[in-house]
């Protein structure tokens, strides 16, 4: 008869440690990011609804009354989601002179 | 006399330019200076079109800086060739239209800046040393006013 020695595992006497590499980024990732656009004195209000309209295919209503937080309360959060994301919908809001900017809330 | 509206809608859906030859005459002029100011990249005013996107964060802000800037740049261009290739044309597209009102947006985030407008400037002093940049202001702003309105419809 054989010995069981290989048939079952060797027993270790000591738990084995997997030397996992951990990357403190910082940051909670389920949070979300905010883009943020901020009151300024050139664009128009006119304007300023229709590319909200234009980028993010909010309803005229949805649209006015970002712009009057705009306006009125000197910000207003436009959109919300990964980093990548709010990055794209800054760099879109940039394109087309809105000053926004993203943080993570 | 009531004027007519500087772009009304067409029936095929395209939009008709109704400006003057003085009105077209400044625009072909303010877009040349526009071409410069953006190919030059130094100009003071500029910095409205190319905003922080990261306030608190200095070392992200310029990495989105380095990716964008280049390719934000490029697109106002682009978009400048298409409005100044169409400027003495009957009617624009939709798409064209569009690129004329960045066009014109980014003139008047240009000269706001480098003027220092605040929203309570409503009174125009023409002796004022800045009179004519003003008057222009002013100017582009009703235009990009009536463009956007006959953008509005198209959504």
């Amino acid at each position: 008869m054989l010995s069981n020695t290989f048939t079952e595992p060797p027993r270790l006497t000591s738990p084995i440690i997997i030397d996992e590499p951990k990357i403190d980024t910082g940051l909670d990732l389920d949070t979300p990011w905010v883009v943020i656009v901020w009151n300024d004195p050139i664009n128009l209000m006119s304007y300023v609804t229709f590319v909200l309209q234009k980028l993010f295919g909010f309803s005229n209503e949805k649209a006015a009354s970002l712009m009057l937080d705009v306006h009125e309360k000197g910000k207003a959060v436009v959109s919300t989601g990964t980093r990548e994301k709010a990055e794209l919908d800054v760099f879109r809001l940039h394109e087309h002179g809105l000053w926004a900017t993203m943080q993570q809330d | 006399m009531l004027r007519k509206e500087p772009f009304s809608p067409n029936r095929d859906g395209s939009v008709a330019i109704n400006l003057d030859e003085n009105e077209l005459g400044l625009l072909r002029h303010l877009f040349g200076e526009l071409r410069e100011t953006l190919m030059l990249d130094t100009d003071e005013g500029l910095k409205r079109l190319y905003p922080t996107a990261y306030p608190d964060d200095a070392e992200r802000d310029a990495g989105y800086q380095a990716l964008v800037h280049g390719e934000l740049m490029e697109k106002r261009l682009n978009a400048l060739d298409e409005v100044e290739a169409t400027i003495d044309n009957k009617s624009l597209t939709v798409e064209q239209l569009n690129m004329w009102m960045t066009c014109i947006n980014e003139l008047r985030l240009i000269l706001g800046t480098k003027l220092d407008v605040s929203e309570e400037d409503y009174d125009f002093d023409p002796d004022a040393p800045d009179a004519q940049a003003r008057a222009i202001y002013i100017h582009l702003g009703w235009l990009l006013e009536h463009v956007v309105n006959a953008l509005m419809g198209t959504l």
